[in-house]
Order: structure tokens, then sequence, then C-alpha cells
């Protein structure tokens, strides 16, 4: 594919004004609250906007749409279940917890309520994700330039060899992330975070209306499609009766209830980004903002998955993975078969049908639709939601790093310039690490997903440690660290007795060889088996947490003031116009989710 | 607030707008095939300079206010908004 001097023009314009943004806010930086929190200093609609922008990263724009064209419009689920619930309640029952203990990470709130181990367990466990997710982000974006052959032409024209396009992919990343962190610390973060909300939003929009128009509107999708694929809640009575391969139980309890509220309310990626807001109550609005676009992003993400099967098979225009898609059997819509990176086979599944290689349903939508011009805005687009993606978690790695790990354990004391400048040492090292893990997802694929298997195991049981630290008074240190435990523990233990119907043992799951059950599903999912093994982890780390609690010496209610919500003060919004109180704001986001939920049930 | 990321983003906009306009009026018609013959480069251009214009005048619209807070030093924020142009 080749791009014009006006795609380099757009891409590059973008450029400068990230680095700008960067270099303008530098002279602000000056106590380790400027570049570690913002200063504290940011508007509820900027955080709100940040506050969605860190989670859409590579992930997001193009799993979503990956999972649009594999599951259908039931990808919603992860928005209107997976998100706003959780979304409503971070922001108008945690938020006065994090914000008003002036902890300056979720890991350093842990140590205020609970003790230090509880602590340096999820400050070492997060800090060790962050790397790896923002690894994953590059390694994705790199491989992607290399995939849709943006940067062929440039390379040839100037003699460099085309092995090198991979590692130019990665180093101007990685750069560009840098350099704006460097200087600005979080509201460089955070600002460049707006900008690639709205760029993603100028990018996609048009993409959606374009392939709308091209397969007869909502009426026309659903008419080529059929309803397993234009439907969230039909079929969910069952796990055999929907592309998911889920429950409703399953799926609200697993995806609604452990899964989001474990990433919404305890993620310090996310969380980060309200904690950096000017005042409480600016605080508790910036998820409650947040919610609003991101219950419409379906239309946004999912819908181009969902055109790309719908349209008639164009082998000619949809570009493989390995570039090489003529001789290649048929995919289906613009999304093409899955071929081996070594062998250039394609990849077949159990059944001995070829594999579709989902993950280009977005990137071929693009260039499917997009002519030269708005092509360049496309794919800026893309570029942006990696590099938020990347961003939000090189800031949260910075400052978990220096205030939960370096600050307590290796150097107390130091003064707050000293501890900026670790700061500004840690994006650099944060950096080097996740070039680091980019190129270990190049080699070793497999030690990737088992990496974000063990992730999904810490993290599934989290949000029970916060729900009871956060609302019942007796709950104590030990309690909170043996939960904790036994509830990752718990997950391994379900992943290793479970599979999902049609896979081999191993990394899908029943590595201890017993297999107790076995998910079924029509279709290849382990969206059932995931959801489930949640409920087990947040279930064990809840009744664990209990029961060691009561066996352990309670804590000092003096010390639990501002932490606990018996022993803290309600937040008073009764100063505010009506538009800006949390509780209204809360109830309008849920209201809309359960209108889209019925809407497209 | 230090720097109203409103200015930046609006200017943003309006810049790639521009280009995108711009490029739509001066090129060929057969560009336009794959877009269903629509001249989104023209188009889309058009709405993303109106998005940045008024994102531009907020941003205007804002720093007037916070200047006119300024004279009556009764915030923080915009006190430390003027004095951070040392």
């Amino acid at each position: 594919m080749g791009l014009s001097s006006i795609d380099w023009i757009i891409m590059a314009v973008y450029f400068v004004f990230v680095l700008g943004i960067g270099a303008a806010l530098k002279r602000y930086v000056k106590t380790s609250t400027d570049f570690f929190l913002a200063g504290r200093a940011i508007p509820a609609w900027v955080c709100g906007l940040a506050f969605i922008s860190a989670n859409l990263g590579a992930q997001e724009v193009i799993g979503m749409g990956a999972s649009g064209a594999k599951y259908g419009l039931a990808t919603s689920h992860f928005y209107w279940i997976g998100a706003i619930p959780a979304m409503v309640f971070v922001g108008i029952f945690m938020m006065p917890f994090y914000y008003s203990s002036r902890a300056r990470s979720v890991p350093e709130y842990l140590r205020l309520r609970f003790d230090e181990k509880t602590r340096a367990l999820n400050a070492i466990s997060f800090a060790t994700m962050t790397i790896f997710s923002s690894g994953i982000s590059m390694y994705v974006m790199a491989k992607l330039i290399q995939t849709l052959h943006i940067l062929d032409a440039p390379f040839h024209s100037l003699g460099i060899p085309q092995a090198w396009i991979f590692h130019a992919g990665i180093l101007v990343s990685a750069t560009v992330v840098l350099v704006y962190i460097y200087l600005g610390g979080l509201t460089s973060a955070i600002y460049n975070e707006v900008l690639q909300f709205f760029l993603i939003v100028a990018g996609f929009l048009p993409l959606v209306w374009l392939g709308l128009k091209n397969v007869g509107g909502w009426s026309g999708l659903k008419a080529t499609l059929g309803p397993s694929y234009t439907h969230s809640w039909v079929g969910m009575s069952s796990p055999h009766t929907n592309r998911l391969g889920v429950e409703w139980f399953g799926l609200t309890m697993g995806l609604g209830f452990v899964l989001s509220f474990g990433y919404w309310c305890t993620d310090f990626l996310v969380v980060q980004r309200a904690m950096a807001a000017d005042s409480l109550a600016a605080a508790r609005r910036t998820p409650l903002i947040a919610a609003i676009p991101k219950m419409l992003f379906p239309f946004l993400v999912i819908l181009p998955g969902l055109i790309a099967i719908a349209l008639p098979t164009q082998p000619a225009t949809a570009v493989g993975n390995s570039g090489t898609a003529i001789n290649a059997p048929a995919g289906q819509g613009l999304i093409p078969a899955k071929l081996d990176p070594t062998t250039a086979q394609p990849v077949l599944d159990h059944g001995g049908k070829p594999q579709l290689d989902y993950d280009m349903a977005v990137p071929n939508m693009l260039l499917h639709y997009f002519p030269t011009g708005i092509l360049g805005l496309g794919l800026t687009a893309l570029l942006a939601s990696f590099m938020s993606g990347m961003a939000g978690n090189v800031t949260a790695f910075n400052t978990v790093w220096t205030h939960d790990i370096y600050e307590p354990y290796i150097r107390p004391n130091a003064g707050d310039a000293h501890y900026l400048k670790m700061g500004r040492m840690a994006t650099v090292f944060g950096i080097a690490l996740s070039i680091a893990a980019a190129y270990m997802a190049t080699s070793f694929n497999n030690i990737m997903d088992m990496l974000q298997l063990v992730f999904a195991f810490v993290n599934a049981p989290l949000f029970a440690t916060f729900l009871l630290g956060m609302f019942w008074k007796r709950t104590t240190g030990h309690g909170a660290f043996t939960g904790l435990l036994s509830g990752t523990l718990t997950a391994a233990l379900h992943h290793g007795l479970t599979l999902p119907e049609g896979a081999g043992a191993g990394i899908k799951g029943g590595w201890l060889q017993h297999i107790f059950h076995t998910y079924p599903s029509p279709y290849p999912s382990e969206m059932a088996q995931n959801f489930w093994t949640a409920i087990f982890a947040w279930s064990a780390c809840f009744l664990v947490t209990i029961l060691v609690s009561l066996l352990t010496r309670p804590q000092e209610e003096s010390k639990l003031k501002g932490l606990v919500y018996s022993l803290t003060e309600r937040p008073s919004s009764g100063d505010l116009p009506w538009y800006q109180r949390p509780v209204v704001l809360g109830l309008v986001a849920l209201a809309g989710a359960a209108l889209l939920n019925i809407i497209f049930r | 607030m230090k720097l109203d990321i409103r200015m930046p983003l609006g200017l943003l906009f309006v810049v790639l707008g521009l280009l995108l306009a711009i490029f739509g009026v001066a090129s060929q018609k057969e560009l336009y095939e794959r877009s269903l013959g629509i001249n989104i480069n023209l188009w889309w251009g058009l709405v993303l300079v109106l998005f940045g214009s008024c994102t531009l005048l907020l941003a205007r619209r804002g720093q007037q206010r916070s200047e006119q807070a300024g004279a009556t030093p009764t915030t923080q924020s915009s006190n430390r908004g003027t004095t951070g142009h040392e």
C-alpha cells in the first residue's frame, strides 16, 4: 500500500502537536506532584476523556473490531455490562477514599488501609504488568506497520532493508512517548490522551458512516448477518445458543461484576487519571463523564468489525497478515484467512477449516473505504490509540515504581527533587523494559500469552479486597493479603482443571491433567472459562479475607478515618448545580446503558 | 489551568481539517470510488474545521473569563495560570 504526501503530512502534523504539548508543559513541572499527579489541577472533563483514552489502546481498537467480526454485537457487553456500572460505582462510592486519603497511587491506598505487604504485592505485580502491556502495544503497532506496508516505499527509496521496518516502528513510537512523558509527566500524558480521543473519533466516525451506508444501514447489516450477529442478549439463556458461548449468569457475574469492577475500580492506570483532578468533586465526576462516550464506543469500534464480515469477500483489496493474500484461501468479507508466519500456510482449526485473522478487520476496513488523505487521518488515529495505551501504562509505571517500590524499599526520605528525577528516570527505563518485552513477544509468542494469563489470575480477586477494605472496617491486613493469594491460587487451579470445548490442554487450560469440566461452546470461545475463573477467584478471595480477618486482631479505628466508608464523612454535593452532582450523572449513565441494552437486546 | 488543552486541540483540528478540505478540492474524482463516490476528504475536512473552530472559541472564552477572575483574585487556579508565565 502506498501513502501519498498528504497522508504523511497529516501524520507529521499530529506528531508535531504531540511533542509540542510535551515541550510546552515542561516548565510547569517543578515538583513530584506535578509530574506524577499533574499537580492535581486538571478539570473533570479533561480527566474524564483521558480516563477512557488511556484504556483505548491497541487491544481496544483492533481487539474490539476483531471481536465484533467474531462474536457480533454481543461484544457490546464489554461496554454496557462490562464497563458502565463499574465506572459509575468507582465515581460515586470509591473515589472519595482514593482522592481524600491523599494516597498517590492505588498501592499506596492499600498500605494506608491495610499494611506494607499487601501494598508490595499489588505494587510489584502491577508494575510488571504495565511494562508487559506497553510492550505488547508497541509490538502490535510495529507488526501492523509492517503488515500494512506503510513504510515499504520510503524504506525502499532510502535503501534501508525492509527488515528494519519493525525496528523503526518500535523505536519511533517509544521515542515519541518517552519524550512527551519525560518532559510533561502525567499532565502531558493526559493532554495527549484528550487529543488521541478526538482523533480516534475523527478517524473512525467517517469509516462507520461509509461502511453503514455501503451495507444498507443497520437494517441491511441485520439482513446480511442474521440475528446471531446483531443481538446482544438473544440466546444468552444457554451457552449453546450465542456466539460468546456464555450463559447470562456467567456473563453478568464474571464480566459485569468481577472482571469489570476489578479493572475500572482498582486499576491504577485509569484511577490515576481521576486522582489528577482538581477537586474531590471533579475526581468523582471523572469516571462518570467518561461513561457517557464510553457507552457509545461500541458503534465506533465494534461496528467496523461487523461491517467487515458482512461485506462480500474481496481477496484482492484485503491484505493478509504476511502480505501474500493472493494465493491464500478465501477469508470472509474483508477478513483474510490466518497464515502461519513461518510457513505462510493457512492455520486450520480443529475441524480442519481455515481460521480467520480477525485482527485485520479494522485495518482492512480503513484501506477499503478511505482514499488517500483521510486514510492518513485514519492511520494516524490508529497510531494515536496505540500510543495512548502505551503512555497510560508508562505513567502508571513511573508513579508506582517511584512511590511504591523505590521510595519505601530502596531509598526513603530522599527529598522531592530526588523523586522527581527518579520519576523521569523510571520513564526512561520503563520504556526500555517495554521495548525488551516487545522483542520478547516477537520470539516467544507463547510466553506473552502465559504472562497475560498469570496477570489475569492476579487481577481477578482484587476487587474483593477493595470492596471489603472500603466497606467493612473489620477487614485486616493479614486477611487482605491471604485473601489475594488464595484468590490467585484458585484462579490458577480452576484454569488448570477446566477446558473450553474443542481446545487442547495447555495454555487454554486443563494443564493439571484432570479435567473436571469442559465449557461447551458452539463457536471457538474461551470466554465462559475466563469468566468463571474470575468468579471462583473473587469468591475465594472474598471468603478467605473475611475468615482470616475475623481470626486476626482488628485495626485501630482512629487509623481508618477517611479510608473506610463507615468512618468517613459523606462528601456533600449540595452546592453543585444538579448536572454536576455525581449521583445524577451516575443515574444518567446507568439509564443510558440500560436503554442501549434494551434497544439492541 | 496552566495550559488550556482546548487551544492545541482546536488548532490541531483546524489544521488537519484545512489540509483535508484543500486536498479534497484539488483531488481527482476517481480517487473517491472507494468511498462510494463521496468526496470524503472535502466534507470531513470541513466538519473537522468546524469542530476545531468551536473548540478554539471555547478556549478563547475561557481565557477571557479567567482574566476577569484574575483581576479580582478569588480563585487559586487562575492565579497560578498568570504567574506561570515568568
